[in-house]
């Protein structure tokens, strides 16, 4: 069954995914710079690594090596722990401020 | 038909990325979100990633997800409160990121096309291919990651604990 299944490449070019990744990557970094609300920020950075994962993962594809899959297994990991901590430092930052608003976040001391 | 799946694909990814920044509900932006994990599954699904596509689906819109909205739930942040930033910030930020994409996208179309690769093995993204490379080649790597985890689970649970206040 698996050889019948089409090489993509031979119908959609490497430059597209090149091209669809940027235009990813470049909401991602809009969102981080035009938000206010610091989890929204996050879910951009969530973007800007999943639009790296895709064209790791299309590489990989495009060259026939296993390691660009097993090294998005690893950004996967360490994005999913970042998000633990990254939440978690939100919480006690919305536990002293009421807020979540990194405009009000301008005191290392309070 | 498989182009047309990618350009659907890749429309979809795009809005919901755009409707994931610019919607002021943040309990909507979670749910665009997902529908961008969704997208970005479907990508891997077409370049025949099925492991990748599964553990993105459980990882992201499973865990990660889910996270995100009980901490809104918690915060109870579910209305449209939050202020923009002024106007000059905001169109500097669309300035920013387009000058970015334009800049990414001028460079990557100056690489050369390069050749298919003579043999596509249809194999490549099985679980059983990928598991034997990340359990022979990159052991210590997977191993440690379970020392990331452990650190970043105490992290959270010492961050998110409250604090007695000490009378002075």
């Amino acid at each position: 069954m698996l050889n019948i299944l089409l090489n993509i490449f031979s119908v959609v070019s490497i430059q597209s995914y090149i091209i669809l990744s940027a235009v990813l990557f470049s909401i991602g970094v809009l969102g981080v710079l035009f938000r206010r609300n610091a989890i929204i920020i996050f879910m951009s950075v969530e973007m800007m690594l999943n639009a790296v994962n895709l064209l790791l993962v299309a590489f990989s594809v495009y060259h026939n090596d296993a390691n660009g899959q097993v090294f998005v297994f690893f950004v996967m990991a360490v994005a999913a722990a970042e998000v633990a901590v990254g939440l978690a430092i939100l919480v006690t930052i919305f536990r002293n401020l009421h807020s979540i608003d990194i405009d009000e976040l301008k005191n290392l001391k309070w | 038909m498989e182009l047309y799946i990618f350009y659907l694909l890749a429309a979809l990814g795009i809005f919901s990325g755009f409707m994931t920044v610019f919607s002021r509900n943040p309990v909507h932006s979670i749910l665009y979100l997902v529908i961008f994990f969704f997208a970005i599954t479907g990508h891997y699904l077409l370049l025949n990633a099925q492991f990748l596509a599964m553990v993105n689906l459980i990882v992201y819109v499973g865990a990660i997800m889910v996270l995100f909205l009980s901490t809104i739930m918690l915060m109870n942040l579910n209305q449209e409160t939050e202020q923009h930033k002024p106007a000059l910030a905001r169109i500097g930020a669309v300035v920013a990121s387009g000058l970015l994409m334009l800049v990414l996208i001028a460079i990557f179309k100056r690489a050369d096309n390069m050749p298919l690769p003579p043999d596509t093995n249809p194999m490549l993204s099985t679980v059983k291919n990928l598991g034997s490379v990340l359990l022979n080649q990159y052991l210590f790597p997977f191993e440690f990651s379970s020392v990331l985890f452990l650190s970043s689970m105490i992290g959270a649970v010492l961050l998110s604990k409250k604090e007695k206040v000490e009378a002075r």
